[in-house]
C-alpha cells in the first residue's frame, strides 16, 4: 500500500467522522466551482448571442445612413444622402466589391388591396437587398436587375403583409396599391425575426411590415418629396437616399474604408445629416464587452471560491484544536512534523477536490437546469419574465471548455492555500503539550 | 555489559510565566541492556520530565543522553521523531489510543511512521494483539474495551517496531490491582525477552517488580538501588 494512498484513506476516514461538517465545507467549494462554470457559460451565451446579431448585419458591410438633422429649418430644401453621394461612393472607393454599393430608400406608406389597408415600410432597394439582409423568398421571386432597369411596378411582400392584405389565396400576380399607383406582387418573403439594436448606433430593424420595390421605380414614381400629414399640420420631407450599404471586398479593409467613405462625402454636406457605421466595429466592441463581462462574472465566482476556501480554513483550524491530543499521540509514536502537515493538508485538499469534482458535475448540468428554471419562471411569473430583455430571457448558456479545468484547479489551489496554515499549526504543536491536552 | 543508554549531568529548565523552573538539576545514571528500572518520587520531582527526555519527546537544556551510540541532545526534530518511531516503545498512563481506529489499526500506527509498513504488517499486528490476549477483539474500538484491555493494546502498539528500549509512564496508574498484575506480568515477560524497560510509578508494589529503583527529589537522584 503506497504512502499517498494511506494518507488519503486516513483523511477520508477522519473527514467521515464529522459527515455534516465535511459536507457543508464541501458545499462551499461546490458553489464556488459551479459558480465559475455557470457564470462563464451564461456570459458566453449572452455575448455570443449579441455577436451573432451584429454578424447578421454583415461584418464586411459599411452602412451609410441618412440622419435627420436637429435643425428643422435647414431640412426644407432636403437633407441626407443624395444620388450623387451614392454614385460617388460606388465609383471612387476601390475597396468596395464590384456591385457592392446598394442604395435604399425607406418611407412609411399605406398599402391597399381593395378595402384592406395596412401601414408599413416601403423599401426601394436593389436586387441584392435580400442577400445583404438575409431575407429569404418563400414564394415567387425577389426583385431582379431587369425589374430595376425597366423601372417596373413590381413589388415583393413580407410574410405578414401577404397574410394580412391577401388572406385568401396567393398574392402572386395580384395588384397592390401603394400611394397612387398599382404594383404587381411578384414574390413573398419568409418571416424573419427583428434584428436587435446593439451598441446604440443601430435601431432594431423590423422587416415584418415591409414591401419592396425597385429603387429606380421608387425614384421615378414616388420621388424625393414626402408630405407627412398629421392632425392639424403637415410636413414636407425631402430626401433622396435613406441608406447606402457598402460591401467591402476584404474584411481587413473595413475600417480604413469607413474613414475613406466619410472623407468622400463629408465635403458635400454642410449639415450633420449622415452617419457611417461598420458592424465590424460593433462586433469588436461587443467582443471586448463580452470579455470584460466574463472577467467580471469570473471574478464574482472567484470571490465565492475564496469564501469557500475560508470555510475550509475555519473547519481545519477547529479540527486541529479538537485533535490536538491525536497529534500529540502521533508525534510521540514517531510522526515527523512533515507527516502531520501532510495529514491535515491532505484533508483540506480532499475537501476541496471533492467540492471541485461535484462542482464540475454541477457545471455540466448548467444547460438543463437553466432551461428548467426558465420554464418554471415563465409559468409562475409570466409578467415579470416578459419585461426582461430578449437577450436575457432567451439566454442559452454556452459551456466554456476551459472553465472546467480552471475552476477545478482554482478549487484545488484554494484547498492547498487555505489548508497549509492549519496544517503547519498542527505540526508546530509541542508533542508534550499536545499529549497533555484534554 | 553493553549500555542501552547513558545519562550524564542531564539538566532541564522550563520558563513558566517568567520564572525559570529547574526540573532536572544534573541527573546521571547508566542503563545496561536488559535492565528493568522504576523511577519514583513525589510530584514535581522531575519524573515526567526525565521520562520525556528519555522518550526523545524533548531535548535537555544541558548534559548528554546517549541512546546506544547517538547523543539525543544533539538531534534535530526529525531525527528525534525517527528515534521515537524506530527505537523506543512508549506506554502511557492514559493509554493514548486513537479512538477512531480499531485495535489492529491502533497497533499499526507506529509502522506508518517508521516506514516499515508492508503487506505482511497487518498479520504482525494481529499476532501482537494475540500476544497481549486480545485476539478476539481485533475490530473493537478503544471505547469498547476496558482500561486493562486498552493498556494491553497500547503495549502491543509499543512493540510493533520491535524496540529494545521501552518507556512506561505510570502504566498501571488507572488500573485495578488484578489488572495491574496482568500488565506487570506482561512487562516482566518483555524484560525477560531482553528488552530494556524504564517505568515511572507512584506505587511501591509496582516498583517491587522491577530490578532497580531510582528515587528522584527536586530534580536530583536521591537513591539508586539495585535489588
Amino acid at each position: 500500500m503506497s504512502r499517498t494512498w494511506r494518507t488519503f484513506r486516513l483523511s477520508v476516514k477522519s473527514l467521515l467522522l464529522h459527515p455534516l461538517r465535511s459536507a457543508l465545507t464541501v458545499l462551499g467549494i461546490f458553489i464556488g466551482v459551479c459558480g465559475v462554470i455557470w457564470l462563464l457559460a451564461i456570459g458566453e451565451g449572452i455575448g455570443r448571442a449579441a455577436e451573432d446579431q451584429i454578424a447578421d448585419l454583415g461584418a464586411r458591410n459599411i452602412i451609410v445612413r441618412t440622419v435627420k438633422p436637429n435643425n428643422d429649418e435647414a431640412t426644407d430644401s432636403g437633407y441626407g444622402l443624395t444620388r450623387a453621394d451614392y454614385e460617388r461612393l460606388r465609383d471612387t472607393i476601390p475597396t468596395i466589391e464590384p456591385g457592392g454599393a446598394l442604395p435604399i430608400r425607406i418611407i412609411t406608406e399605406e398599402f391597399r388591396n381593395r378595402t384592406r389597408a395596412k401601414e408599413g415600410r416601403l423599401v426601394g432597394c436593389t436586387p441584392q437587398y435580400a442577400d445583404v439582409t438575409r431575407l429569404q423568398v418563400a414564394e415567387g421571386r425577389f426583385l431582379t436587375a431587369a425589374d430595376a432597369a425597366e423601372e417596373r411596378n413590381y413589388c415583393v411582400l413580407s410574410a405578414e403583409n401577404a397574410q394580412e392584405l391577401f388572406p385568401l389565396g396567393t398574392p402572386i400576380g395580384q395588384e397592390l396599391m401603394i400611394g397612387e399607383d398599382f404594383y404587381t406582387v411578384v414574390g413573398v418573403m419568409k418571416p424573419r425575426a427583428a434584428s436587435a439594436g446593439i451598441g446604440g448606433s443601430y435601431a432594431a430593424e423590423d422587416f415584418s411590415g415591409d414591401v419592396y420595390i425597385p429603387i429606380e421605380t421608387f425614384w421615378r414614381r414616388i420621388g424625393d418629396m414626402i408630405i407627412i400629414t398629421k392632425p392639424g399640420s403637415f410636413q414636407r420631407d425631402i430626401s433622396e437616399v435613406t441608406q447606402v450599404t457598402l460591401q467591402v471586398a476584404d474584411r481587413d479593409m473595413v475600417l480604413p474604408t469607413r474613414d475613406l467613405v466619410i472623407n468622400t462625402i463629408a465635403p458635400y454636406h454642410t449639415l450633420e445629416d449622415f452617419r457611417v457605421t461598420a458592424p465590424l466595429e460593433l462586433l469588436q466592441q461587443a467582443q471586448t464587452t463580452r470579455l470584460m463581462f466574463m472577467l467580471f462574472l469570473g471574478l464574482i465566482a472567484a470571490v465565492s471560491l475564496v469564501v469557500g476556501g475560508i470555510g475550509i480554513m475555519n473547519i481545519m483550524l477547529a479540527t486541529v484544536t479538537e485533535r490536538t491530543r491525536e497529534i500529540g499521540i502521533r508525534r510521540a509514536l514517531g510522526a515527523k512534523r512533515r507527516d502531520i502537515t501532510q495529514q491535515f493538508l491532505s484533508e483540506a485538499v480532499v475537501l476541496s477536490v471533492v467540492g471541485g469534482l461535484l462542482g464540475v458535475l454541477g457545471g455540466l448540468m448548467c444547460r438543463p437546469i437553466t432551461a428548467l428554471a426558465r420554464n418554471r419562471l415563465e409559468a409562475w411569473f409570466p409578467e415579470q419574465m416578459s419585461t426582461l430583455p430578449e437577450l436575457v430571457r432567451n439566454v442559452e448558456p454556452l459551456l466554456v471548455p476551459w472553465s472546467f479545468p480552471l475552476a477545478f484547479a482554482i478549487s484545488a489551489v484554494v484547498g492547498v492555500l487555505f489548508g497549509v496554515y492549519p496544517a503547519i499549526r498542527a505540526a508546530r504543536l509541542d508533542p508534550i503539550e499536545a499529549l497533555r491536552h484534554e | 555489559m553493553q549500555l542501552a543508554a547513558s545519562i550524564r549531568e542531564l539538566r532541564k529548565d522550563y520558563v513558566l510565566s517568567g520564572e525559570t523552573v529547574h526540573a532536572l538539576r544534573g541527573v546521571s545514571f547508566d542503563v545496561p541492556e536488559g535492565d528493568y528500572i522504576s523511577i519514583m518520587g513525589p510530584s514535581g520531582s522531575g519524573k515526567s520530565t526525565l521520562l520525556n527526555l528519555l522518550g526523545c519527546l524533548d531535548r535537555p537544556t544541558a548534559g548528554n543522553f546517549l541512546l546506544g551510540p547517538d547523543d539525543v541532545a544533539r538531534m534535530t526534530d526529525d531525527q528525534l521523531a525517527e528515534t521515537r518511531a524506530t527505537r523506543i516503545g512508549f506506554v502511557f498512563q492514559s493509554y493514548n489510543l486513537l479512538p477512531a481506529l480499531t485495535v489492529v489499526e491502533n497497533i499499526e500506527v507506529p509502522l506508518y511512521y517508521s516506514g516499515r509498513l508492508t503487506r505482511e504488517s497487518q498479520q504482525k499486528c494481529i499476532e501482537l494483539a494475540e500476544l497481549v490476549g486480545l485476539g478476539d477483539r481485533l475490530d473493537h474500538r478503544p471505547m469498547q474495551l476496558s482500561g486493562g484491555q486498552q493498556q494491553r493494546v497500547a503495549i502491543a502498539r509499543s512493540l510493533v517496531n520491535d524496540p529494545r528500549f521501552m518507556l512506561a509512564d505510570e502504566p498501571t496508574g488507572n488500573l485495578d490491582s488484578s489488572t495491574t498484575e496482568e500488565i506487570l506480568d506482561l512487562l516482566a515477560r518483555l524484560n525477560d525477552e531482553g528488552r530494556t524497560i524504564i517505568l515511572v510509578t507512584h506505587e511501591n508494589e509496582v516498583a517491587a517488580r522491577t530490578c532497580r529503583t531510582i528515587w528522584l527529589r527536586d530534580g536530583e537522584i536521591m537513591t539508586d538501588e539495585r535489588k
